[in-house]
């Protein structure tokens, strides 16, 4: 359902490219490019095509179309509003009216595609599209005339880090599983259970350009000695499953993937994987034990994955991002990737924005663009009348960073050291209308549901912290409370067995280290200044007792 | 110079701590020696009185008298124990807890007697919803753990208090295991 | 094929085979690392949290269970920090259940209870959270009673490893996690369940006991399972 112009004819005059990515299809893409190809049809305008196409950024404002020949993308193309799609049509007969100019307007001149970059153009349901904007020609290239040690040598050249949350070098990572004997065989896995609350880059990314993904695990199968992977994608996200099926089957067809890949001797076969619900499942170990079929939990490393993962084999495990950059990287190079960035986070980062912010989507930078750049200028700031007071990055395990480091750039070492961190890309902006002991209490409530309760610090630890929170936001905490809080954040971080837990206490850190005042008027003052929280009477000294 | 004043007080518990605390034979005269038992379910008197300088508390609080108790024996002593493990972890009245108050009534009043079932509502405290140690409540200086603590580490810690020593080091001195 | 690695446990210069763990090279050494899932015969799994010690170089506290030795490795088992660590990790488990030592028939046979008095665990600062649990009483001679586990599953790797029957599993996350029998269906209803009761041996605390039991019986036979696993991999 690609072009709509027949082999052989001319090339469409003008393109309505609607996308039919997850949130557009929820608010109706589906129908309006229905709607929209018979209002073409009886406008008579042969010489359009009306394609779909994958993600186009501004995920709240959907359903989206872009018309690329007049640089303009037109939000809330509702399929049951006709007039929603006048400046549209006239735009495809050649008005320049209505829409967002894409060279103009910050959200998208302001953003730097490398992950994204067919995301939008291409459509994901088609290899032929990929195909022709130079898909898999890194792949054939690998295959056909790189020895692995070269093509892990450019990918420690680029400079890529883990795009999944905490940052380890992708290259070095190859080499050590490279290094492996595997003597049993080697797998390739793709950590595509994308969890954190407010994070859905991956999705979008599997959504719009599969084969990106699957090209980039391809590569990195050549480059380690791996002929198997897997895709581990959680359950929640059936249209990314369905469309990574679809263009597994496809690959295989053509001969990108399966035996033989791209004629070469090198063969890859790759399978999905569902997650079924567990956010514990995108930790590495618990992922491995989740496709081997048994229960999905952690175990403690090392050994790590490289030299014991699948069945007891080398396994590399990357993130969705961080394959779907290694196309690029082998295309144009090791040396044209580590020249976006910084000095040490390399290449651009894809953040799905979210929260009070006005253009809420999934946008790509490149690191070190500062955190002002992304929420006033690509993310347009808050809703008028609203203050700024925090922005959540790196999910459950991430921190609040304040107004104070806002002119911080976004890379791997500064977050960290703020006491948040880079995490999967999930930002979400906070007004001032937000609690932030709230958040913290939010976070923790996610954690102690989804700790798989394999060990004791996080199974108990999280739900004694949330339940401390708890009491703060109804305002019946003491200060012994809260000292209470601290002491545990301390000891589950440090003896927790995995990530989760470890992680677990960071959003109660880095909101008392730059948001303490308000616990202390929740506690002190009964109050919470942000007005969200519904303060009740006072209780007695111990939790969860009704007074007498 | 007056002696100092002991107490002793039973809230939700069995008085097997009471019991323990009378088996320690001969040594129990000399705490009689060295304090006056200024209240007690040994002793005759109706009101807890002010300024006691050692109280140890037995049972868990358990109703809304248990409570009333206990926040009056804080006001008015300097040392509080909580004097086995009913005070100190709820332990066996806190099994019902898991359940709730009204199930435990109708239980026991509606559904085994044979005749007369009503739950009694006069003259009797309510029960609080859950039934908790001591500390749940007010604050506690000296965990004496045991069901029942032995005599022997009960006249130690009464003894320790009385010669004055900190609450904290009797605490370390005393403690032993649950059960 | 294991060599000899050289480390500092606690000060104290040791040997070890390169492919024991911190744990074990402890042991032979008379240095003590208070342990609760980890038993002798099991496979190791680091769930409890309580051997974890300091290894210089590691911003990470190392479970020393699961943490295989390394030449020139310095290792401190005992700190203010770990103590309070360990306490903290047992309080949590008394509070997360509902242990009443007293009416127990583990009383004074527990491991978890041994763990509270080698602490000076003397009370709880967090709040007993008194879950509504059952008590699984359908096997004929056994009895599973939830209040009293601490999720260790000593019973589910002995039941796996050494008796192959794999009754036991864990189902539910977080503190709703429970031991479940043959997919959660009753103990006695269990078609795997060879009665062996194996796992009422291995049970740390009073959640697994032989029925007719009472309070403060000595009911565990620990030590047995080495020989017994030694005997298993010699019949293979």
């Amino acid at each position: 359902m690609s072009a709509a112009a027949p082999a052989g004819a001319q090339p469409p005059r003008a393109s309505a490219n609607v996308c039919q990515a997850a949130s557009c299809l929820a608010m109706g893409s589906a129908q309006v490019c229905r709607a929209l190809e018979a209002e073409v049809a009886a406008a008579g305008l042969d010489d359009v095509a009306v394609r779909r196409v994958g993600c186009l950024g501004l995920c709240a404002a959907g359903p989206l179309v872009e018309v690329p020949e007049q640089g303009r993308i037109f939000e809330r193309v509702l399929p049951g509003d006709p007039s929603s799609r006048e400046g549209l049509l006239a735009s495809l007969k050649g008005e320049a009216r209505g829409g967002r100019p894409v060279a103009s307007d910050p959200f998208f001149s302001r953003q730097v595609k490398v992950v994204l970059e067919r995301c939008g153009t291409v459509d994901p349901e088609n290899i032929d599209d990929y195909l022709a904007t130079g898909g898999y020609e890194a792949l054939a290239k690998v295959a056909g005339s790189m020895s692995p040690d070269e093509v892990t040598s450019e990918v420690v050249k680029s400079g890529l880090r883990g795009r999944g949350g905490a940052g380890y070098p992708t290259g070095l990572k190859w080499r050590t599983v490279a290094k492996e004997a595997g003597a049993a065989g080697k797998f390739v896995v793709c950590n595509a259970d994308e969890g954190d609350p407010g994070a859905f880059m991956d999705r979008s990314v599997m959504e719009s350009s599969p084969h990106q993904v699957l090209e980039g695990m391809a590569i990195a199968g050549y480059a380690v000695g791996a002929n198997r992977g897997y895709v581990y994608v959680r359950a929640e996200y059936p249209l990314a499953a369905e469309r990574l099926a679809l263009a597994i089957r496809q690959a295989e067809r053509r001969g990108y993937l399966g035996a033989r890949v791209a004629g070469t001797r090198f063969s890859f076969h790759v399978e999905l994987r569902m997650g079924a619900g567990a956010y514990v499942c995108g930790e590495e170990t618990a992922l491995i034990a989740s496709i081997q079929g048994e229960r999905g939990t952690p175990r403690p490393r090392p050994p790590y994955p490289a030299a014991s993962g699948l069945w007891g084999c080398p396994t590399l495990i990357n993130n969705v991002e961080t394959f779907a950059n290694v196309p690029s990287i082998i295309v144009r190079g090791g040396e044209w990737f580590a020249s976006i960035g910084t000095e040490r986070s390399k290449g651009t980062k894809v953040f799905s924005l979210a929260g009070a912010v006005k253009n809420t989507g999934v946008v790509e930078v490149p690191m070190g663009l500062t955190l002002r750049e992304i929420v006033f200028d690509i993310g347009g700031g808050l809703a008028p009348g609203r203050r700024f007071k925090a922005v959540q990055t790196g999910g459950p395990a991430g921190g609040c960073l304040p107004e104070e480091l806002l002119d911080m750039p976004v890379d791997y070492e500064s977050l960290t050291q703020a006491g948040s961190m880079m995490g999967s890309g999930g930002m979400i902006v906070m007004d001032d209308t937000t609690c932030m002991v709230d958040v913290a209490k939010f976070f923790m409530d996610f954690c102690r549901q989804e700790s798989c309760g394999k060990c004791v610090p996080c199974r108990v630890g999280t739900h004694e912290m949330w339940r401390l929170l708890d009491r703060m936001t109804r305002g019946v905490a003491s200060r012994w409370d809260l000292e209470q809080l601290e002491s545990l954040a301390g000891m589950v971080r440090a003896m927790s067995l995995c990530g989760l837990g470890q992680g677990a206490p960071s959003p109660v850190f880095s909101t008392l280290r730059y948001f303490r005042d308000e616990y202390v008027a929740h506690i002190d003052e009964h109050v919470c200044p942000a007005g969200s929280c519904h303060m009740g009477t006072a209780e007695p000294a111990a939790a969860g007792v009704s007074p007498a | 110079m007056s002696k100092p004043k002991l107490a002793t007080i039973w809230l939700d518990g069995c008085s097997g701590c009471h019991m323990s605390f009378l088996d320690m034979d001969e040594l129990i005269l000399e705490v009689a020696e060295r304090a006056d038992l200024v209240y007690g379910p040994l002793v005759d008197a109706k009101e807890f009185p002010e300024g006691v300088d050692v109280t140890l508390v037995e049972g868990a609080v358990g109703s809304s008298e248990d409570l009333r108790k206990v926040r009056e024996v804080r006001e008015r002593t300097r040392v509080l124990v909580a004097f086995g493990d009913c005070a100190v972890t709820g332990n066996v009245p806190s099994l019902r807890n898991p359940i709730g108050p009204r199930a435990v009534l109708e239980t026991v009043y509606l559904e085994k007697p044979t005749h007369n079932a009503q739950i009694p509502s006069q003259l009797v405290p309510e029960l609080l919803e859950e039934d908790l140690p001591v500390h749940a409540w007010v604050p506690v200086d000296v965990y004496l753990t045991g069901c029942p603590p032995s005599a022997a580490r009960i006249y130690e810690c009464v003894k320790r208090l009385l010669d004055g020593e900190a609450p904290e080091t009797v605490s370390e001195a005393v403690a032993w295991k649950f059960g | 094929m294991s060599e000899v690695r050289t480390l500092q446990i606690d000060g104290k210069d040791v040997a070890a085979r390169s492919d024991e763990t911190i744990l074990c090279a402890a042991e032979e050494n008379e240095i003590h690392i208070p342990t609760l899932c980890h038993l002798e015969g099991l496979s190791d799994v680091g769930a409890c949290r309580l051997c974890v010690v300091e290894v210089e170089g590691t911003p990470k506290l190392m479970a020393a269970c699961t943490t295989t030795v390394e030449e020139g490795m310095k290792v401190t088992t005992t700190s203010e920090r770990l103590v309070a660590y360990r306490r903290r990790a047992i309080e949590m488990l008394f509070v997360e259940r509902n242990h009443i030592c007293a009416v127990c028939v583990a009383n004074n046979n527990c491991e978890l209870q041994a763990h509270a008095r080698n602490v000076g665990l003397d009370h709880f600062e967090l709040p007993l959270m008194h879950p509504a649990l059952p008590v699984d009483a359908s096997h004929e001679r056994f009895v599973m009673d939830h209040n009293r586990c601490i999720l260790c599953t000593r019973c589910v790797r002995v039941c796996d490893e050494v008796e192959q029957a794999h009754t036991w599993d864990v189902a539910g996350r977080g503190t709703g996690a429970r031991i479940v029998s043959d997919l959660g269906m009753p103990w006695g209803s269990s078609t795997t369940c060879t009665s062996c009761g194996k796992c009422v041996q291995v049970c740390p605390t009073g959640a697994l006991f032989e029925k007719g039991r009472s309070i403060s019986e000595p009911k565990a036979r620990r030590p047995y399972l080495p020989y017994l696993v030694r005997v298993k991999e010699r019949e293979r």
